[in-house]
This record gives C-alpha cells, sequence and structure tokens, in this order.
C-alpha cells in the first residue's frame, strides 16, 4: 500500500519552487512527490524515535496573526522531528498588535535568518505579499479564505491510503465553502489529480462563478452525496460571516448537517473527513464524527504530521546549504 | 505685453473640428489669434518664437476628478506635486474631489485651495463643494455659498449620496444654481467589505467581491430620482455595461445625465490584480472583459461624455498590504493622455474624439471656459507627440504617491510641453 521513496531518490527529484503557498499550479507530479515523501514518515512519527536530524541545524518560525492549535501544533511537532529549531509567534504577543505593519513583521523576522517561515493570516494573499520580501522559503498555513495547501495534502494522503488513489473518486465538500480556504486548495488538488469535485452548501454559501474552477455545485445534500467516494465537511466559520448568510443553526442542521440519513445516499464505504475543529450538532452529527469504521477525521490529524514534515525538509533542500547570503 | 509665436504646429481644436497645419500666437497670458496662414511670411522681429516641430499643439487637458491630498495629508500629495505631475501630463485644468482634510464642504477651505493653487501657477485648479456636510451623507452642504466661492460643482466625492431622500433634496436644490451633482454610484450595502469585482478571479483569490449590481442599481435608482426632482446629474467612472445602458436610455429619453470614466476602465480588466497586485486595487474595481469592451462602446457612441484621471494618490503604507487591507485608488495624471490615445492607435475612436473626451467635452460639463483654442481665452495649451513611444515607469513620474496602475506598460503619445496663461510650465527633456 504505501509508496516508499528513498532517501536517495530525493538527490533527483527537487520540490521545483521556493515557497509553498497554494495546490493552485501544482502538477500531479509535484503533488505525487509530497505525498510519497509525508508517506515514508507516517511509518516513521509510530515508532517510538521520531526523531531524524535533516533539518539540523534549519530555524522554523511559525508567525501565526491569527489563531490556530491544531495546524501550529502539527507545524512544531514536524520541525522538531525532523530536528530542527522551532519557535511560536502569534499575534496576541507580537508587535503586530502595536501597529508594526505586516511587512516590517516580516523584515524583522528575516533579519534573525529564519530558514522557513510558516504563516497563517486572516487576509488572503498576505503570505504571498510577505514571501515575496523575505529570503527564506514561506509555508502558507492559511490566508484568509484563499489557500491552505498542507490541509489539501493531508486530506489527499488520507483519501490515498484508504482508497489507494485519488484519480476517478468523486468528492463531495459540503458547508461553508465562501469562507474556506480548505475548500479552495482541495478542489485545486483533487482536480489536478483526476477526481471529480462536488460542491454542496445553501446557495448564500457559495461564491460567485466557482464552477469556472471545475465543480459540480448541489444545494441538496441527497442530491449532492449520491455515489460518493469521499464526504468533505467544512467547518461554519461564523467568525468570518457578517450578515445572515443563514437564518439559524437549527435550519442549516436540518439541511445540511451530516447524519446518517444524508450519509445514506454515499457509497456504502464512503469515507467521513473534516479539517476540524468540528461544530458536533452544527455541520455533522456526533455520531457519525465518532463513527470508527466510516470516519478519517483523527487519521487526518495523524497525516498532517507527516505531511508538514514532507513539506519542510522538500522546501529546505532547495536553500543553500552554507554560505551567508542567500539567492 | 509678451508675445511668442508657436510656429510648425499641427493645430488641433477638439470643439470646432479644427486641424490644420498652421501657428499660435500668444500675447500677455492670452491666445492673440492662431491659424493656417499666420505667420506664413514669418514671424515679425519682437517676438519670441517656439518651433513646435509639426507636433500636435492642442488646448491643454481639463481633468474633472482628481483627489488632492493637500490639505490633510500632504505625505500622499500636495497641491504642488499634484499641479506638477498635471502640467506632464499635458493638463492645464483640474476640478478636484472634496475629500481633503478638513473637507470641502466650507466656503474657507475653498478659498484655501483655490489660492493656494493660483499662487502655485501651475495647472488651474476648481474645486468641488462638498453635497454634505463633512461628505457624511446626512445634511446638505451650503452649496450655494460654496458656488458663490467658486464651486463648479458638488459630489460626495469618493462617497455615494446613499440616501435617496438627501440625493433628492441635493438633486432639487442644486437645480436652483443650475449647478451639476456629481455621484460616485455604488450601493454601500452591497460593495462595503469588498475588495474587487465579484466573479471568478475573486473567487479564485479568495477576496470578497463588490458585484457589478452595485453601480448598476444606483444608476437605476438616481435617474429616478433625477425624473422626480430635477437638475442635473453626473455618474463619475462608470465602469459596467448595464450602467452605461441605464444612461444610454436615460440620455434617449432625454434626462438631464452625463457620465464619465477614467482609463483603467478602457485599458485594464480584473485579470490586472493578478496575485494580489494592490496598485490594481481601484474604486469602482477593474472589472471583467466584456465591461472593458462596453466602456469603450460608451465612449465611441458618446454615451460617456468625457474621460478624467481619477487620480488618488496613496503612500505605500496604504498600499504595501494585504490586499483587502489597502487602499483603493490610483494615480493617472501622467498617464491620461497616453491611455487614452490607445484609443486613437488602436482605431476605436478618431484623434479629434480622442482629444475632444479631454478637453472641450468634460471643461462643458462644469461650465468651464477651458479646453478650447479661442482669441483671447487664457494660452492653456499641450504640445504633444501622438506617437512618441515610452513606458510607463512609477518611479520616473512626479507625483509624491506611485501608485499607477499602469506602471511598466509601454504606451505611444507624450506630452512635449506644457502652457499655462502663455508660461510653458512644462517641458519633456530632450
Amino acid at each position: 500500500m504505501c509508496r516508499f521513496m528513498s532517501d536517495k531518490a530525493l538527490d533527483n527529484i527537487r520540490f521545483p519552487h521556493s515557497h509553498l503557498l497554494g495546490t493552485e499550479g501544482l502538477t500531479p507530479d509535484v503533488i505525487s512527490l509530497l505525498l510519497d515523501r509525508s508517506e515514508s514518515y507516517v511509518e516513521q512519527n509510530r515508532q517510538a524515535d521520531k526523531k531524524k536530524s535533516v533539518l539540523h541545524g534549519r530555524t522554523i518560525i511559525n508567525l501565526f496573526f491569527e489563531d490556530s492549535t491544531r495546524t501550529r501544533t502539527s507545524f512544531e511537532l514536524a520541525g522538531k522531528r525532523l530536528g530542527g529549531d522551532v519557535l511560536n509567534m502569534s499575534v496576541a504577543t507580537s508587535s503586530v498588535k502595536k501597529g508594526e505593519t505586516l511587512i516590517d513583521t516580516a523584515m524583522t523576522l528575516n533579519a534573525m535568518h529564519p530558514d522557513v517561515l510558516v504563516v497563517r493570516h486572516n487576509d488572503s494573499g498576505a503570505v504571498k505579499l510577505l514571501s515575496e520580501k523575505v529570503n527564506c522559503a514561506v509555508i502558507n498555513a492559511g490566508d484568509g479564505r484563499h489557500e491552505h495547501p498542507t490541509q489539501a495534502l493531508l486530506d489527499a494522503l488520507t483519501i490515498r491510503r484508504r482508497k489507494g488513489h485519488l484519480d476517478g473518486l468523486l468528492v463531495a465538500i459540503c458547508g461553508d465553502i465562501a469562507h474556506s480556504r480548505v475548500a479552495r486548495s482541495n478542489i485545486h488538488l483533487l482536480n489536478t489529480m483526476g477526481a471529480r469535485v462536488r460542491l454542496i452548501a445553501p446557495k448564500t454559501l457559495i461564491p460567485s462563478a466557482i464552477d469556472r474552477l471545475g465543480v459540480e455545485v448541489f444545494h441538496d445534500m441527497n442530491e449532492g452525496l449520491k455515489d460518493c467516494d469521499i464526504v468533505m465537511m467544512l467547518r461554519l466559520q461564523t467568525e468570518r460571516m457578517h450578515g445572515g448568510f443563514f437564518p439559524s443553526v437549527r435550519e442549516y442542521f436540518h439541511f445540511f448537517g451530516l447524519d446518517y440519513e444524508k450519509l445514506a445516499n454515499a457509497k456504502p464505504d464512503a469515507l467521513i473527513m473534516h479539517p476540524g475543529p468540528m461544530n458536533r450538532g452544527v455541520e455533522i452529527a456526533s455520531e457519525v464524527a465518532d463513527d470508527i469504521g466510516r470516519s478519517a477525521i483523527r487519521e487526518q490529524v495523524e497525516m498532517g504530521v507527516a505531511v508538514r514534515m514532507a513539506c519542510l525538509e522538500l522546501l529546505t533542500a532547495n536553500l543553500p546549504t552554507s554560505g551567508g547570503a542567500k539567492p | 505685453m509678451t508675445r511668442t509665436a508657436y510656429i510648425n504646429a499641427r493645430l488641433i481644436d477638439p470643439a470646432t473640428g479644427l486641424d490644420t497645419k498652421g501657428a499660435l500666437l500668444t500675447e500677455g497670458e492670452n491666445i492673440a489669434d492662431f491659424g493656417a496662414t499666420l505667420f506664413k511670411d514669418g514671424v515679425p522681429d519682437g517676438i519670441s518664437t517656439v518651433d513646435c516641430g509639426g507636433h500636435c499643439l492642442i488646448p491643454g487637458l481639463v481633468d474633472i476628478r482628481v483627489q488632492l491630498r493637500e490639505p490633510g495629508e500632504e505625505y500622499k500629495g500636495t497641491l504642488e506635486s499634484a499641479g506638477r505631475a498635471a502640467t506632464a501630463g499635458g493638463i492645464t485644468t483640474m476640478v478636484c474631489l472634496p475629500n481633503t482634510l478638513p473637507v470641502i464642504d466650507d466656503m474657507s477651505v475653498l478659498e484655501f485651495v483655490a489660492r493656494r493653487a493660483r499662487k502655485l501657477g501651475l495647472a488651474k485648479v476648481f474645486p468641488y463643494g462638498a453635497v454634505t456636510k463633512g461628505l457624511d451623507g446626512l445634511e446638505l452642504a451650503e452649496m450655494g455659498l460654496l458656488a458663490e466661492a467658486g464651486a463648479v460643482a458638488f459630489s460626495d466625492g469618493i462617497k455615494p449620496v446613499a440616501d435617496a431622500q438627501i440625493l433628492r433634496r441635493a438633486l432639487s436644490y442644486a437645480s436652483t444654481f443650475g449647478l451639476l451633482i456629481v455621484q460616485h454610484a455604488e450601493e454601500p450595502s452591497l460593495a462595503d467589505g469588498g475588495a474587487m469585482n465579484a466573479g471568478e478571479t475573486a473567487t479564485r483569490l479568495g477576496l470578497s467581491g463588490i458585484p457589478r449590481e452595485a453601480e448598476i442599481i444606483m444608476v437605476e435608482r438616481d435617474i429616478r430620482l433625477l425624473q422626480m426632482s430635477g437638475g442635473k446629474l453626473h455618474f463619475a467612472h462608470l465602469s459596467t455595461s448595464d450602467a452605461i445602458d441605464v444612461v444610454r436610455k436615460a440620455k434617449a429619453a432625454g434626462l438631464n445625465v452625463t457620465c464619465d470614466t477614467a482609463p483603467p476602465y478602457f485599458a485594464l480588466n480584473e485579470t490586472a490584480i493578478g496575485d494580489y497586485r494592490t496598485f490594481a486595487k481601484l474604486s469602482p474595481p477593474l472589472r471583467s472583459e466584456s465591461d472593458r469592451v462596453a466602456v469603450i462602446e460608451g465612449l465611441r457612441d458618446g454615451t460617456i461624455d468625457a474621460i478624467a484621471s481619477d487620480h488618488a494618490p496613496h503612500d505605500e503604507e496604504s498600499k504595501r498590504l494585504p490586499f483587502a487591507q489597502a487602499a483603493f485608488g490610483g494615480i493617472g495624471l501622467e498617464t491620461l493622455l497616453a491611455v487614452t490615445l490607445e484609443l486613437h492607435h488602436n482605431g476605436h475612436l478618431g484623434l479629434i474624439d480622442a482629444l475632444k473626451l479631454l478637453t472641450s467635452a468634460p471643461a462643458d460639463l462644469m461650465g468651464l471656459k477651458a479646453g478650447r483654442l479661442e482669441k483671447g481665452a487664457p494660452a492653456d495649451l499641450a504640445l504633444i507627440d501622438t506617437d512618441r513611444a515610452w513606458k510607463i515607469e512609477a518611479d520616473d513620474l512626479l507625483s509624491i504617491s506611485k501608485n499607477s496602475p499602469f506602471d511598466e506598460r509601454p504606451v505611444q503619445g507624450r506630452v512635449l510641453r506644457t502652457i499655462v496663461d502663455a508660461r510653458t510650465v512644462y517641458e519633456l527633456d530632450a
């Protein structure tokens, strides 16, 4: 089941970008490279000795302008397991609150010679902007409603391990598409890898012209879930909602919450996924989320660490190994 | 009295359709004479001579939508920097928006701006008066007194007069003085929070969209209000095919409505934003390609009456931000002529028609005695090479702020010399 790649192979294949800002534009080969590399870390992370030294001497700064526990922890573990020095900087303790701009923060951190900046920001495009001002590798850990590439990669790894492949699968992404960077990154990645993507949400949570991204749009769960291999639920991002997108949580759950009744439309072996944190009883019923046979939600978290290890490794492999000034 | 002869010129006066080889004589501050036969037998002694080298001598451009940042935000732009940028762009008359700090809702501020501009002696400045006090959209400003002090028209600047009742009264009240209300047509409840045109690109970039309907709805509504209250209404910088179509129909129905657009809306579309380029974040937002084409059609068939630069200077700190946080607007004084001439070079408009949209047409909208070659009128002129190719480099522009949406664009058509009141105020380095 595992398609391992030896450490030697990495000498020949490189990640062809200096940053990982999104899944849009990544080729199937590059996505496969990232997934194969991640796969090798899954086993390692299950051993008692989880430590490697590929990032020895490297400094990774987790720069989070938006609250996060799981993503930040996942990146922190990934960096540490590869032997790097990891520093966490969150907005609550930073000088951004004192009026310093994003660019100033980036320049200040850049002067301390980090090798990788892992950045989350609540504005779309902010991570791209920051990446233009620093000379280290930048990983987008989520920018506004734009992209969250490592989430899409860990979702893909989870699916690939369970189903053996991505191409030809029918994947339904359900819920708050409008405010979701996870949805956008998944749409790009899944389409690139040959899966078919459906979006299911109330019309108010579907952004305009989304069909141009190569998806089918449904507004009825029973219809949209029909024959799906994968059911990906999204968190309702009420913190990004201004004004009424739907009348009430009760009404939302009635029509769009995932319960066994709606799930019955999908294939019997359909996999249930959720990027977390879950709003139980809002977008997903507890018994469905906790169904060991169907739900891959906890496995997604496990894959997250492996994927982030692969991303850190492949990006730092592109950095110069000695000398001061970087290109 | 100083007399200067501009010889060997191609004289173009869009207002009359004049297009002839000839010469022009200035005396004191005014145009004394011009024509094909003037100085046919040489220039008499005692008159200084400027050889135009066969290039076009045209009325100085009249730009009816300029944001000055003085008073209040001099770090973004001053009357002098705007004046220098304007004259480098062949503009000799600017009509400025009232969104300074303090705002031009009071005679004293209006007089301050007008006096400072006069002293500089660069492009002439005529301010808009505010429609509402503080541009808050709640209470009418002293429009009559502002008009007496020299306001040429009324506008709340970059904000729409959103309240229907206020706009109705403003139109009705301004008609007493025969003055124009200039509206930024954008329904705030649809546009607020948006960063770019709604659609595929916004969805891809994860940015909140401003739907086209925000503009269309307000234009439709305002025309209804104009029917009800009378008066004169002008829509600034229209960007959508439907809004232009609404104006087209209203004009056909005989309503007193006019509109303009700005170069970004016929030369760029939303793809100029690319990967979050904040210099392309404009208000109204850059639209789709079909809207861009419709704007050109509106210019061709006369629905759109004029082209204005929509000059909106912003410092680096206002633009070097995540896209959603960056300020709206781009500078345009120095690129107005060259980008407009693309319409001519691309075969959409004749040269005289294109120049008319920048000279007599906007002057007529504002009731200004400008934008024409006329004996006895102030000698406000521009000498232009319509074919000279150059590349717009934001850093080389004279404006203090460099936020041009046309940075690095190759263009054709350059200002060689600008003349205000018969004085040369700008000359292109050879």
